[in-house]
């Protein structure tokens, strides 16, 4: 199979039955490019279609990069079918396809009386979600399992299995999976308009138009404009917005699981959770916003972040900050997933997928491969998708600088030149020549964690820029 | 993953101007298998992509920088930093010490024993005597905690330098460039090369630390950076001034100057203890830190004072090491801390030596947090009054000032921490 990954220019023409796609998937972040890696499994012609430069490029690439259990999620929901699905589909592909994951577990730490009085219920609630593991711990084996919590902890809800998960890989090897087996991406290829029809949809794109039989709307935070486009007006997209520090790697030893808040009238809370690249992670903020293009960082997020930071674990804002990033999370105003089949219009949604979503993305894969089936969709027989094995980012795994055997058969693997991260130049070289290369010197860093580190360049940043613009000038 | 295990006499990390002083001076004094490890390509640290003149010679560091960025003929004086950081990898190598570049030290095996990766695989190599030298670097945007969004177009000197000098990269149009201190300068001096226009110098300082200025370049005093805005690429920079009023400069690169801190990272991995105001080893006049064997000089201990004093730091620590090698090191533990009292950020050294030594140039080094006209510096140990100096010129945030050392052997080893104070 070819691989047909366009950037710019026209798309590839449509001037016979045979250039109609069967589906387009419309969104290249995790949940699409999840749905795309399934629909690649059967003998489809697939395009999935994002308006930026690259994978996972907006809430998929800024969230907290955790691996739920479900535990919390709303019983009987969909979410919570498919967020508990979605974590052993997902646990399994990571283990075969190098994803790094981490068990590390997480601790629901109560901070005052009604926090306390909180956690059976939210033991309860674990218990009715399916999840059987989860146990309630006194202050001196929350003080034992952290020793450096912050004064005032009374307890905790213990649960086990909640773990860390790289958000970068994630969607980049759903979606290299899924091109590989034939499934065409177009970059840069904003939706404008769609008009639907007997036969199918034309879409109307910032390059020129593209026929599909099947739609799936998996646009994130714009999927409510791409629903308004086929006449509905079912939902609409509240950006909320997670502002979130990434402490220095020093700052490790401090945190050994994730710290959940437990939620209460005054909010959801921050957590403090360790991360695959060996950092520690503290947010997000919860602001509901009408911008959906506001991923920028304020003052008074930053503030408040650290405020909270302090009382969890004081020592933690001691350590240096290596990055403040936001993202924005789709939020409807409604407690659960906007999946929605149109069977008229050949046609399904798949919007609301907040903060959940990583988790639960090969179950909503799934789950839309249904509904597709409902609206009219023939896929034939399924075939297994021939395997794959992602570069390894996470601090868990073996990487290539401490590799003998590798650096031995290619120096370049023993050549470091981003020195915070330990990326070396076999790495990449090899991101840069990826089945979906990146377009940005920050696609590199999301493939590779170059200039991720705590200089943020000051040491690496002109190499690493000259080693992309050499391969893409 | 282990490695092969090697041994060497020394093992300098960081070939800057402080580890490649430090080999040249061992390897002179035949301390036997002398190595130096630079993780980069090229030795020379920092002054590699310093094009500005006046490494080594007599004016300070601040007025050479200035005197380049004004392309004056002072700028002439001195050598220019490609140049210096040439001569000492020279006298290295010509010393007998084995310079070996692209080699990281990635960790510790053991007390002196590090972990290193290269082209040739990992290695582990134990020493009888190991010499930090691992330098300092400007914080990042994320560090100082400047908000907004994260476009492309933000920069530290270390890499606008490296970006034009060393790689020929485009930069942009319109530049913002935050600090005026000397780098601040040198920064300026740079993006000139490369054709950019140099909107404005903002500094959060009400008052200029010497009257050098950029020439045809505003200053912008007492603002601060409140967000960078962007999307695909750096739009502006809103900024605040003391007084309230705020303003947005356009521009497509803004350069985040000064603000170094000593790249402690491998010493804090081995465990060794810090100093908490220069966040570099604690160490001693024979630059001794808090492990037996471990040695550390240069910037990495005073993040940062100018090329040639660290030079001069590397040269200094041949003796204590070749005393450890030798078997005829003083005994350690006895040097009590010395610690500042605010507005007094540091004080380097921060360990009162063996026996009274006296660090180098029978002075030590220091920084104010806040300007201090012709201050008072008292120097005491449990009420006790040991040195008094009053300062003859101004004190001011990110410049050294010295202290005497006269005092040091009137410290008294079984007492507590000596403070040192300002008035």
């Amino acid at each position: 199979v070819t691989v047909t990954l366009t950037t710019a220019g026209p798309l590839p023409p449509l001037d016979d039955a045979e250039a109609t796609y069967d589906v387009v998937v419309v969104g290249a972040g995790v949940v699409g490019a999840a749905v795309a890696r399934e629909l690649a499994r059967y003998r489809l012609r697939t395009a999935l279609v994002d308006a930026s430069d690259d994978i996972g490029n907006a809430t998929s690439k800024a969230n907290t990069a955790i691996l739920h259990t479900g535990f919390d999620a709303v019983p009987g929901s969909l979410e919570a079918r498919l967020v508990r699905e979605g974590r052993d589909l997902l646990a399994a592909y990571a283990a075969e396809a190098g994803i790094p994951v981490e068990r590390v577990g997480a601790l629901l730490v109560a901070w005052d009386e009604d926090q306390l009085a909180a956690l059976p219920g939210l033991r309860d609630k674990a218990e009715r979600n399916g999840y059987h593991a989860s146990r309630i711990i006194g202050a001196d084996e929350l003080r034992a399992r952290e020793p450096h919590l912050g004064p005032g902890a009374l307890g905790a809800l213990d649960v086990p299995d909640e773990s860390i998960i790289c958000p970068w890989t994630t969607p980049l090897a759903f979606a290299t999976q899924a091109v590989r087996a034939g499934v065409h991406l177009h970059l840069n290829c904003r939706v404008r308009d769609i008009t639907p029809d007997a036969d199918g949809h034309t879409l109307t794109t910032s390059r020129g138009p593209l026929r599909t039989r099947h739609l799936v709307n998996a646009a994130g935070l714009h999927a409510d404009e791409i629903d308004r486009l086929l006449g509905h007006d079912v939902f609409t997209v509240t950006p909320r917005r997670g502002q979130l520090l990434v402490l220095d790697k020093l700052a490790r030893p401090l945190v050994g699981l994730i710290l959940l808040p437990v939620p209460g009238p005054a909010g959801k809370g921050v957590l403090v959770a360790p991360t695959v690249f060996g950092n520690v992670l503290l947010g997000p903020t919860a602001e509901d916003l009408d911008d959906k293009t506001a991923t920028g960082s304020t003052a008074d997020g930053i503030r408040l972040l650290r405020e909270k930071g302090r009382r969890i674990v004081p020592g933690l804002l001691d350590e240096e900050v290596t990055a403040v990033y936001a993202g924005l999370r789709a939020a409807t105003g409604q407690e659960d997933y906007r999946i929605q089949e149109y069977p008229g219009l050949r046609y399904v949604a798949v919007g609301g997928i907040r903060s959940t979503g990583l988790t639960a993305s090969m179950a909503i894969g799934r789950h839309v491969m249904g509904l597709l089936t409902a609206v009219g969709l023939d896929p034939g027989e399924p075939h297994e998708l021939p395997p794959l094995t992602m570069p390894n980012l996470g601090e868990a795994f073996p990487r290539p600088y401490r590799d003998a055997a590798l650096i031995a058969a290619d120096p370049a693997y023993g050549t470091l030149v981003c020195h915070c991260e330990q990326v070396t130049l076999g790495e990449i070289r090899d991101a840069l020549t990826s089945t979906i290369p990146p377009h940005s010197p920050d696609g590199l860093r999301r493939r590779t964690r170059a200039r991720g580190g705590r200089c943020q360049g000051f040491y690496c940043g002109a190499a690493v820029r000259a080693l992309f613009e050499e391969e893409r000038p | 993953v282990t490695g092969q295990p090697r041994e060497v006499d020394v093992l300098i990390v960081g070939a800057g101007p402080a580890g490649l002083a430090a080999g040249a001076e061992l390897a002179a004094a035949d301390a036997g298998r002398v190595e130096i490890l630079e993780r980069e390509q090229e030795a020379g640290g920092i002054p590699r992509h310093c094009h500005h003149g006046g490494f080594g010679g007599r004016l300070e560091r601040s007025a050479y920088a200035w005197a380049s960025a004004a392309g004056s003929a002072y700028a002439r004086k001195g050598t220019t930093g490609p140049d210096f950081a040439r001569r000492g990898v020279a006298a290295a190598v010509a010393a007998g010490a084995a310079l070996r570049t692209g080699v990281t030290v990635t960790g510790w095996a053991g007390p002196r024993t590090v972990e290193t990766t290269g082209p040739a695989g990992p290695e582990q190599i134990t020493a009888r005597a190991v010499i930090l030298a691992t330098g300092a670097r400007e914080r990042p945007r994320s560090a100082r905690l400047i908000p907004g969004t994260r476009p492309p177009g933000v920069y530290t000197t270390g890499e606008l330098q490296q970006a034009v000098h060393l790689y020929g990269l485009r930069i942009g149009t319109r530049a913002v460039v935050v600090g005026d201190e000397p780098v601040g300068h040198a920064a300026v001096a740079t993006l000139r090369a490369a054709g950019v226009h140099v909107v404005a110098v903002v500094t959060d300082r009400t008052a200029p630390a010497l009257r050098l200025r950029s020439p045809r370049v505003p200053l912008l005093t007492g603002t601060t950076v409140t967000e960078l805005t962007g999307r695909e690429r750096l739009s502006g920079v809103a900024l605040r001034h003391h007084d309230g009023r705020t303003t947005t400069l356009r521009c497509d690169t803004v350069v985040l100057t000064g603000d170094f801190v000593p790249d402690h990272e491998l010493a804090r991995r081995g465990g060794i203890v810090l100093d908490p105001g220069t966040r570099g080893p604690a160490y001693d006049a024979a630059y001794r830190t808090s492990h037996p064997g471990v040695f550390a000089v240069g910037n990495l201990l005073h993040a940062v004072e100018r090329a040639g004093y660290a030079a001069q730091e590397g040269r200094a620590v041949a003796v204590p090491v070749l005393h450890r090698l030798a078997g005829t090191e003083e005994a350690a533990g006895a040097g009590r801390r010395l610690v500042v009292d605010a507005p007094l950020r540091w004080i380097a050294p921060n360990v009162a030596g063996p026996d009274g030594a006296r660090p180098v140039g029978d002075r030590f080094v220091l920084r104010t947090g806040r300007r201090l006209p012709r201050p008072l510096l008292v120097v005491s140990q449990d009420g006790r009054e040991l040195h008094r100096q009053r300062l003859l010129s101004i004190a001011v945030p990110g410049r050294p000032f010295t202290l005497g050392a006269e005092w040091v052997d009137r410290v008294d080893p079984d007492g507590t921490d000596v403070r040192i104070t300002a008035r």
